[in-house]
């Protein structure tokens, strides 16, 4: 059973019954899901979790769905890697990879989805609905196809065939809408108050945002219930961001982390902070979309919304709705922003690809290069315990790398072979 | 057809001190209904209902856009990655 009470608005504090809402009908602030902490603190254990399924369902005590029989196509439980490679070229000695580019539908997306499914197969909906730029489409038709109800997603018309066809194989209405960005947005804004369907990202949104808490979890988990001193996470509209902290959070107050004393939850949820927790959140958005970066460099109490133009198209939310909540985490701990410059992108992918064999999307090679900028600048230490997020597959963003195709091309004879691979040595290839 | 929209308007600082709102209600003939602002010097935002015709709420969102004033939805961008 999920140990949730209600939602509570996060500007105002009305309170809401558990239901498919997402924005406070008196100030329209964003809703939160408010948990009971008492009696999830008198079940929880590392001993339960450790028994649950190697899947995010194995964390259910911490997600506001019931995980009883939860719409799971595995999502989680990716890997944790020491990269030496990686850590070595950076001068970084402690350095780890949470991949999350293996899970099912080959992103994070199938974290929050497989929560906003479970909620929305509760609440009885008989239709999973998005509007995405491509790994949202792809978990949200597979998470439908699961639970046997119908997909609706809505894509930009000029999306990458890569992305089309990894959400089509699942079977969903695909609503190609030609439009801009913004009269996108506007459309599927107007159908979601218009059609009573389970939006993942809009009506689910409470229930969708928590699951992201599961990659602060696991990492945790993983290191042996010990958080990082550093983590370093491509952010878009900053919720992963926010629940990644609330995560760390969570497990201090109720006393799962390694000689971490158990403490109160405070009077708000959403921003308590244990003074253990002293992880560094750093985020990493690209130049042509950085609006939380922006208002971070600047000072700015507020986000101002800017037109997505960057090749990591996974990170293009220009009004981001949790920014402000973000740039709080930032401050609370300790952290930093960066923008990464767009030519830098696709150097991240490669480096991470060419040192540790892990190909990731264009939000991943945004992830490495602000890294990269953080070894740099001496932010991080070269013994600091630092874990990089690498949340999407490169398989979706093929085209943003097709100048590495550069294969030596032979006639079928052992002479034309020895001669380029000779040269291919002699100038240090590999 | 009358119907009800929940918006957020961010302002530039050469259109914070327009009365845009006051506008809109007046050339659309639209009931208009401030839950939340923040408005600055420099910028300011405001979440507001709009109530009225159907047609008219759109007429005036697109005069509003024309004008500067950058229109979304209360939650943020709905399309994600």
């Amino acid at each position: 059973m999920a140990f949730v009470k209600g939602l509570m608005c996060r500007e105002c504090g009305r309170e809401y019954p558990a239901e498919a809402l997402n924005v406070c009908d008196y100030c329209f602030g964003p809703l939160e899901v408010v948990y009971d902490y008492a009696t999830i603190s008198d079940v929880i254990s590392r001993e339960r979790i450790s028994q649950g399924p190697l899947s995010i369902w194995r964390y259910q005590d911490l997600l506001p769905a019931n995980g009883d029989d939860p719409v799971d196509i595995m999502a989680g439980y990716t890997p944790l890697i020491k990269a030496r490679n990686l850590g070595k070229s950076l001068g970084l000695r402690n350095l780890y990879i949470k991949n999350d580019s293996v899970n099912p539908s080959f992103s994070f997306k199938d974290r929050v989805v497989s929560v906003a499914a479970t909620k929305a197969v509760e609440f009885e909906f008989d239709t999973l609905a998005c509007a995405s730029t491509g790994n949202l489409a792809c978990s949200v038709a597979a998470h439908a196809a699961r639970a046997g109800i119908r997909a609706v997603v809505f894509i930009p018309w000029d999306l990458e065939r890569g992305k089309v066809i990894g959400a089509a194989i699942y079977g969903p209405t695909m609503v190609s809408v030609e439009g801009t960005y913004d009269e996108v947005n506007r459309l599927c804004s107007e159908v979601a108050d218009n059609y009573p369907w389970a939006f993942v990202n809009i009506n689910m949104r409470p229930y969708y945002a928590e699951g992201s808490k599961t990659l602060g979890y696991e990492v945790a988990e993983q290191l042996g219930w010990r958080i990082p001193d550093h983590v370093v996470i491509p952010s878009a509209s900053g919720a992963m961001f926010t629940k990644i902290w609330k995560g760390f959070n969570e497990l201090a107050c109720l006393g799962l982390l390694d000689g971490v004393d158990a403490s109160s939850f405070g009077p708000d949820q959403n921003t308590v902070h244990h003074p253990a927790v002293t992880t560094k959140m750093h985020m990493a958005q690209a130049e042509g979309c950085a609006p939380i970066v922006t208002a971070w460099a600047n000072g700015q109490p507020h986000v101002s919304p800017v037109r997505p133009n960057t090749i990591a198209k996974s990170l293009a939310i220009g009004n981001p709705a949790d920014g402000i909540y973000a740039i709080r985490v930032l401050k609370e701990s300790g952290g930093s922003a960066y923008a990464v410059p767009e030519a830098d992108v696709v150097d991240g992918i490669k480096l991470l690809a060419e040192t540790e064999g892990i190909f990731t999307e264009t939000a991943g090679g945004v992830t490495v290069s602000a890294l990269k900028n953080l070894a740099d600048s001496g932010a991080i230490k070269p013994d600091e315990l630092t874990v990089v997020y690498i949340t999407g597959n490169g398989l979706k963003t093929q085209e943003a790398v097709e100048d590495v195709v550069n294969p030596l091309s032979i006639k079928p004879s052992m002479g034309a072979f020895e001669d380029v691979i000779s040269q291919r040595i002699a100038v240090g290839g590999r | 057809m009358m119907g009800t929209q929940r918006v957020k308007f961010t302002f530039m600082t050469q259109l914070v001190k327009e009365p845009i709102i006051y506008q809109l209600g007046q050339n659309f003939n639209l009931v208009t209904n401030i839950r939340r602002a923040d408005v600055r010097e420099d910028m300011g935002w405001v979440v507001l209902e709009l109530d009225g015709d159907e047609t008219e709420i759109q007429r005036g969102l697109d005069w509003v856009s024309a004008i500067g004033v950058r229109v979304d939805p209360v939650s943020g961008d709905v399309i994600e990655g």
